[in-house]
């Protein structure tokens, strides 16, 4: 019985050490170990000054492109580079943001065009990604071992997040928890508190789950939660009638909805339980890396602020407009603290588009969806979508 | 070459060396292994900032879970929140083990039966059952059967007491009432009775005497019930406005979890079963009935017994199989060990040593599974002459 036991537990670690060190990036391996913790120093101290002041990582490996690049690329940043593609974690299951379209075959929505930008940026190809479909449960390991370059998924940015999965490169949509439930069914229901005693079908991973346990806590209502691993289960079950009110991020609410048998008879309550930020993150360890990621998005923003979409901005290479012309890299060296190319914007806004032009493919009016840009409209346009500047 | 002057074995061809040097070397070997594999974790952890302790049982776990054996709610420690998942995943274990062997013997002997039809319809079971994904199964029982039946408006209906609907079968709760001491004393007498008489009854060999035990188990408690009066309430589900309330809820997510399992490893046992009866020799059977037992007879006394022996080393396998596969209760919604896990790693952000826990958790439930047939193995090894 002992020898059992040991020879099982030997086992079990086996799998498990296998199972964490497998994904970890083949090419960087030997050198994680002590750079790693260089790089995470250095993002905390000084995460602009990556251009002037060299980080003390190792040099880049591979010779990676043309360009020359006088910021020291970290580990991923030289992987992906030799690699020639971006890995990024995405979703396969809610329209809009991130769905496989079964016709085509093709990664849609809008987090999947940042990973697109993100291709164009490092490559000027936004066909150089592979798409790694995670769920939600399955996005925080593959972030923390490394497995994805980028989680571009509908996922909020919490503090246990950033300190456990990786960090968060910005936010690209203001999201808010909500609730649906059959309008037809229940005419009357209207908040949390009318919904006492009833079955909600909720999706593991999330952030959801706690919010909706509090906000329940805190109504002073009990209620019963039905919990499934993946998107698909969670409204089959709702849209069955197992559960009488079905609760995540409203946006994913509106999507999800529009896959149900008749969208119109479901309503989402005008309550808002938490605040999700949602937004791209990237694997801990390197500077070089989440700058990129973290550019990108805001460049994407910028552009839209600075009138720059993918159909003028080729007019737009001759403004007068000091702010344009820095972000698109035709006055100044911005590109080299990135380690990307002179043109890289331009190339970025030409392939996806400035986020306006993002948002209103995937979401907008002419969408199935129809979402109100709401408080992601630009700050200066009444909300509170905001970038750093280019400079 | 060199001239045998010695008759000394040299020491590196010498069995009692050798057997003690391979034995080293593999010590060496897996110690090696195991401090190459801790180390890479551990190094791996603490460079991706995951934290290997167990601190984070104690702390808070702030969800719900939607139905568990002990009481729990989300105000618990996440030590709480696994064992409430795991009293889940013992009960769904436990009956689909008791219900699956019941099926599987019987599909397995129908397996075997002169009669084609039924013989073929087992078999047609079996083949489908094993060779159809599990998941798939599952998902077709909860979506395509329990999701499925009316919903509570609509609810099934026995005599305004129990409930079917597609939220579950809700049926009245007992409750002890004051006079719940008197009755229990006469279940006592009557389990005590039957005992005896049972015991009795092997050793005079009388048949009847069993029946009559049997007859003492119910009649007892029933005359009992009747002279304390009333010794249980019951509480009968009400419908509200949403959900039935009160009363004992069998959750859709449970019962076609446990359909599930239960169907498919009967399918595996009833091979098992057909198996251990084949293993049994003809002549064996052929004596039975030439000494004039009938069918069911040589079945009880001369064919089980002896296929026992072959049956339960791989049954045992089963056992495990479906207490692992019960893990796959999260893709139906049902609140195992494995779901409220995973929501667990995820809102701390340490996969590792919560799903270490899970498996040593159901390493130490196999193991004690394994034990208990271990034990039950050999008592019926015995009975070999
Ligand atoms: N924003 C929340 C929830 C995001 C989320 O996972 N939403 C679900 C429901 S819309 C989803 O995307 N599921 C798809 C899947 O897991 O495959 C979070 O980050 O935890």
């Amino acid at each position: 019985m002992k020898k059992l036991v040991l020879v099982s537990m030997f086992v079990l670690v086996a799998l498990i050490v296998v199972a964490c060190s497998a994904p970890a990036p083949a090419p960087s391996a030997p050198q994680v170990v002590k750079e790693t913790v260089v790089v995470k120093e250095t993002v905390i101290v000084q995460p602009t000054a990556a251009a002037k002041a060299p980080e003390p990582t190792k040099p880049a490996v591979a010779a990676p492109t043309a360009a020359p690049a006088p910021v020291a690329l970290g580990a991923r940043f030289t992987a992906i580079k030799s690699r020639g593609k971006v890995i990024c974690g995405s979703n396969d299951q809610v329209p809009g943001f991130g769905f496989l379209d079964k016709a085509t075959g093709q990664f849609t929505g809008f987090d999947v065009d940042f990973c697109k930008a993100l291709a164009v940026a490092v490559f000027g190809d936004a066909k150089a990604i592979e798409f790694r479909p995670v769920n939600a449960a399955q996005r925080g390991p593959a972030l923390q071992t490394g497995e994805i370059d980028v989680l571009a998924r509908n996922t909020t940015w919490t503090v246990s997040r950033d300190a456990t999965w990786g960090l968060f490169v910005g936010v690209n949509f203001y999201d808010g928890q909500g609730m649906m439930v059959d309008g037809k069914k229940y005419p009357t229901v209207k908040t949390l508190k009318d919904l006492k005693d009833a079955s909600v079908c909720v999706q593991t991973g999330t952030t959801t789950e706690l919010n909706l346990s509090d906000r329940f806590r805190e109504e002073g209502v009990t209620f019963k939660p039905v919990v499934f691993d993946t998107a698909d289960a969670t409204f089959a079950a709702y849209q069955g009638g197992r559960c009488d009110a079905v609760t995540t991020d409203i946006s994913g609410l509106v999507a999800r909805r529009s896959l149900l048998n008749v969208p119109a008879d479901h309503k989402i309550l005008d309550v808002v339980m938490s605040k999700e930020p949602l937004g791209p993150a990237v694997p801990l360890g390197d500077a070089s890396w989440y700058n990129v990621a973290k550019w990108t998005l805001f460049a994407l923003i910028n552009a839209e602020e600075l009138g720059v979409d993918s159909k003028n901005v080729d007019q737009m290479l001759t403004s007068k407009n000091p702010d344009v012309q820095r972000l698109l890299g035709v006055t100044g060296d911005l590109h080299t603290g990135l380690g990307l190319s002179k043109d890289w914007v331009v190339k970025v806004i030409k392939a996806v588009g400035n986020y306006g032009e993002i948002y209103d493919r995937n979401l907008g009016p002419n969408t199935p969806l129809k979402m109100d840009r709401g408080i992601n409209k630009l700050w200066s346009k009444g909300g509170i979508m905001y970038a750093p500047p280019f400079r | 070459m060199a001239e045998p002057t010695t008759t000394r074995v040299p020491f590196w061809r010498d069995v009692r060396v050798l057997t003690i040097l391979t034995q080293v070397i593999f010590v060496v070997v897996v110690a090696l292994v195991a401090g190459f594999l801790y180390a890479n974790v551990s190094t791996t952890m603490r460079q991706r900032g995951l934290v290997s302790d167990l601190r984070f049982l104690d702390l808070e776990a702030g969800f719900e879970i939607g139905e568990a054996m002990i009481p729990y709610a989300a105000t618990d420690t996440y030590g709480r929140a696994l064992l409430a998942g795991f009293s889940n995943t013992l009960l769904v274990s436990v009956v689909g083990i008791i219900l699956s062997t019941i099926l599987g013997v019987v599909v397995g002997v129908a397996r075997l039966s002169p009669n084609w039809l039924l013989s073929q319809l087992a078999a047609i079971y079996i083949e489908l059952i094993r060779n159809t994904p599990l998941l798939v199964q599952l998902f077709f029982i909860y979506f395509g059967v329990f999701v499925t039946l009316p919903s509570v408006g609509q609810s099934i209906e026995f005599q305004g007491i129990i409930f079917a609907n597609q939220r579950g079968l809700f049926l009245p709760r007992p409750a002890p009432t004051e006079t719940f001491a008197t009755w229990a004393w006469f279940i006592l007498g009557a389990i005590v009775l039957a005992l005896a008489l049972f015991y009795f009854s092997t050793r005079v060999k009388t048949r009847y005497l069993g029946w009559v035990a049997l007859l003492a188990l119910i009649l007892l408690p029933v005359l009992g019930w009747f002279i304390a009066g009333a010794p249980l309430s019951f509480e009968i589900p009400v419908r509200e406005r949403f959900n039935f309330k009160g009363g004992m809820n069998l959750s859709p997510e449970f019962s076609a979890l446990l359909t599930g399992l239960v169907l498919y490893t009967a399918g595996f046992i009833a091979e098992v079963v057909r198996a251990g009866i084949l293993a049994v020799r003809r002549g064996q059977v052929e004596a039975a009935y030439s000494l004039g037992l009938n069918a069911g007879q040589v079945l009880r006394m001369i064919i089980f017994p002896q296929a026992l022996r072959v049956i339960i080393p791989p049954l045992t396998s089963q056992y495990l199989n479906l207490a692992k596969n019960s893990s796959l209760a999260i893709a139906i919604g049902f609140p195992d060990l494995f779901s409220v896990a995973t929501t667990s790693a995820n809102q701390t952000g340490q996969p590792v040593p919560v799903y270490l826990l899970v498996m040593a958790t159901y390493l130490a439930m196999s193991l004690f599974t394994s034990l208990l047939m271990n034990i039950y193995n050999r008592s019926v090894q015995v009975l070999e002459k």
